[in-house]
């Protein structure tokens, strides 16, 4: 094998490949063939980085050096200047938004200082597509270890040891749904992984697949070892192409290096992973739903128990696990359960990883220790708000979970801590909002993505969010009363309390952790009929003061609709009956002549 | 809606995706990832030809169908254009992203042009959320798009008329 003294990493991830990461892999080898570098240089497309705010990233190994926002035209002077003259490229370098420095490499980046990569371990690292890759960095050392060294006890011990607990939201202890799934009796089990992401702004499961397949199917197969199963199916959405091809290329490459099949290591166990694809439908990441689907059914919950342990796929016993889980397990068997269950809090071990997103400077993916504080992850990681606005608050766990606020900020993150606080962790999607972003709308948003996803199965669900979408909407109209306020509250307790699935019982979350954490902004709207954040188009007009506007033409020539007019050089005026309400004006104007009223 | 009556190839072609699956019954949705991928959607007479070879009621077809978002009853446009909706996206205001490409192409999400063109539609996040607000057009991701440039974004997929109003 070349002994490469250098490694170009190129971000592979969907977020870097949609800003041409591909085109610059090219470059990159077209001017390292220019320059007869061949030997010495290899350029490798790896997973995410999670640095996406910056995309698409380049990094260079042996010393780190970490390129931001690359063109595919900066392919060639990264290869003239910084591989053969050894000068790093300084624009293309992360300027640190406090000190204004140019960081050089990513050891000192704020982003990467506080995280510890677990289940990420390997993705920016190491090509995807290749296995040997995979097992150069320990893969499947934890299998082998498994099989030869370990009864299936020993495992699921091991596994309960370390305290790991479900990463797709709900926390159920991992070594224990395991031992579950293991005593109950029946000729053929299964092993599920459940890659159906449904949660809109998270995408840590995407970047695992897409980075770093290799580990889930060696989970899974340690997993098939110890509830006694064969046969391993991952349910994954359609709409990631890239994970798929990834995972499937895995698969191949397992299969023919024998850590996949008859008799894997010699060892007489069978193992063997087939995909399933999802068809978008967020219902299908409750685990009865999504075993439904599988069987080719509508992805409608049953109650549970029977829980999948006893009677889960065509009637099997089945173990469901999340991918960020299954990322964790062969680290766990390689460097034991006491040193996993170091990390994180009392309750909580390991890491977590989160999607960072919204309103924040540095969006991407990051993976830190349970028990880090919001703040230490808002605002050293994220890099505080964006565009130096007040936060105002921070989403976690999607729809099924709440807004937390200020007053939350110090809170160690672990599956407890976010419940007590009203919201939860959910699969890990973390949305930051500012002053600019109106809490009525955002239970809204969510309310509508529910009804969406609604599977209708059940009353509660299907016509009580129904219900309480109506009433929000009257309330951004501008059409609320405070009785409305109550009914919120009535109605969310009760499609909790009622509810079938977790869809269900977690749906009204949104509206009422803003009700109780933002409860004078809903009184603004119902009683004094303002958005001060300015979303609720009904409730706002928008004005140009005639004492600042110069009459410069702009918000004229920028109106989609025609709505302003006015002679140059002398104020111009809006007409309500037209406007729109796009507040391209208030985003041109220059002289802040355009009000919000 | 209108019966539509389909090829004799094409039930052919609807026969053999089946048959690749063994024509069970647990495998429909497969069959129908299948069949979508070269039909570009599933009216009810291909339905009515999986139902056969499946031997299983075309209601249940339906139900799976009109069940996940991922497929659709309804052709799409030469240029399916849709706006992501997941919540990133959101708070940077891929709403009033949405409503622009409403305004210019006069559709609502879910319908096509009536010359065939453009559809438009809502996805639940690409994971591009860095690019946020993102406009997906066919496999073309545009990041941090406003709703200024959707004018735009259109007219490179007009020929000919670059900027005009359509």
């Amino acid at each position: 094998m070349t002994e490469f003294k250098t490694h170009i990493m190129v971000c592979g991830g969907t977020g870097c490949r949609a800003s041409q990461s591909e085109k610059i892999r090219q470059n990159l080898n077209t001017a390292i063939q220019e320059y007869g570098l061949e030997d010495d240089v290899q350029v490798v497309m790896t997973g995410c980085f999670g640095f996406c705010e910056k995309g698409p990233v380049v990094k260079i190994i042996p010393d780190n050096t970490f390129y931001v926002q690359v063109k595919p035209e900066d392919a060639d002077l990264i290869i003239q200047e910084h591989i053969i003259k050894g000068r790093k490229v300084s624009h293309l370098l992360y300027e640190d938004p406090k000190t204004k420095e140019m960081v050089s490499d990513s050891k000192h980046m704020d982003f990467y200082k506080k995280q510890i990569r677990i289940a990420l371990r390997n993705c920016g690292f190491i090509n995807p597509e290749n296995i040997d890759e995979y097992i150069a960095r320990d893969g499947y050392a934890a299998l082998g270890k498994v099989l030869t060294e370990m009864t299936p006890e020993q495992v699921i011990a091991e596994m309960k040891q370390s305290g790991l607990r479900g990463r797709g939201g709900g926390g159920f202890p991992t070594g224990l749904k395991w031992e579950i799934t293991r005593k109950s009796q029946n000729d053929q089990k299964y092993v599920v992984c459940n890659a159906d992401e449904g949660d809109p702004g998270a995408f840590m499961d995407r970047s695992i697949l897409e980075g770093d397949p290799n580990s889930v199917i060696e989970a899974m197969a340690i997993c098939g070892y110890c509830i006694g199963a064969n046969q391993g199916l991952v349910y994954i959405r359609a709409e990631y192409p890239l994970a798929i091809d990834r995972l499937r290329t895995a698969l191949k490459q397992a299969r023919e290096y024998g850590l996949l099949g008859k008799d894997i290591l010699g060892t007489g166990f069978n193992f063997d992973i087939e995909l399933r694809y999802g068809a978008g439908a967020f219902v299908c990441g409750e685990e009865t739903a999504l075993i439904h689907s599988m069987e080719g059914l509508r992805g409608e919950p049953t109650f549970k128990p029977p829980f999948p342990a006893v009677s889960g796929y065509k009637g099997k016993p089945t173990n469901v696990n999340n991918v960020e889980t299954f990322a964790n397990v062969p680290v766990i068997i390689n460097k034991g359960a006491n040193w996993f269950n170091k990390i994180g809090s009392e309750k909580s071990k390991g890491t977590k990883v989160f999607a960072l997103a919204g309103k924040i400077n540095n969006v991407g993916l990051i993976e830190v220790p349970m028990g880090t504080t919001l703040r230490e992850v808002i605002y050293e990681i994220g890099g505080g708000i964006k565009d130096g606005k007040k936060f105002k608050a921070v989403q976690t766990g999607g729809p099924s979970g709440g807004c937390l606020t200020e007053k939350h900020l110090d809170t160690p993150i672990d599956f407890d801590n976010l419940i007590a606080a009203g919201s939860m962790m959910g699969s890990g999607g973390m949305i930051v909002m500012d002053e600019d972003s109106c809490m009525v709308s955002i239970a809204k948003f969510y309310l509508e993505f529910t009804l969406d996803e609604s599977c209708g199965k059940c009353a509660p669900c299907r016509i009580g969010n129904k219900r309480l979408h109506e009433i929000l909407n009257k309330i951004t109209q501008g059409n609320g009363t405070k009785t409305d306020l109550d009914r919120l509250r009535l109605l969310g307790n009760v499609i909790k309390d009622c509810s079938l699935c977790g869809l269900g019982q977690t749906s009204p979350n949104p509206v009422l952790s803003t009700l109780t954490n933002f409860y004078n902004e809903y009184i603004d709207h119902v009683e004094n009929h303002k958005c001060s954040a300015g979303q609720c188009k009904a409730l706002l007009k928008y004005v140009i003061d005639p004492e600042i506007c110069t009459g410069c033409t702009l918000c004229f020539r920028n109106c989609p609709v025609g709505a302003i007019s006015g002679e140059k050089k002398s104020p111009h005026s809006i007409d309500q009956s037209l406007c729109i309400k796009c507040g391209a004006c208030y985003e041109k104007c220059k002289f802040n002549a355009i009000r919000i009223a | 809606m209108p019966k539509i009556k389909i090829a004799e190839n094409t039930v052919q072609l609807i026969r053999e995706i089946c048959t690749k699956y063994g024509n069970e019954e647990g495998e429909l949705i497969n069959v129908l990832h299948n069949v979508q991928d070269k039909l570009g959607y599933l009216p009810a007479e291909v339905q009515e030809v999986i139902a056969r070879e499946l031997n299983i009621p075309v209601a249940r077809i339906y139900g799976v169908v009109t069940f996940y978002s991922f497929f659709s009853m309804l052709p799409k446009g030469e240029h399916p254009i849709s706006v992501c909706m997941g919540t990133a996206c959101y708070v940077r205001g891929s709403e009033q992203v949405l409503e622009e490409f409403k305004r210019q192409l006069k559709i609502d999400v879910g319908q096509t042009t009536p010359d065939g063109k453009f559809s438009l539609g809502s996805l639940r996040c690409v994971g591009a959320c860095g690019l946020a607000p993102v406009v997906m057009v066919g496999e073309k991701v545009y990041g941090r798009v406003s709703p200024q440039q959707v004018r735009k974004i259109l007219s490179d997929y007009i020929i000919g008329c670059p900027h005009s109003e359509s």
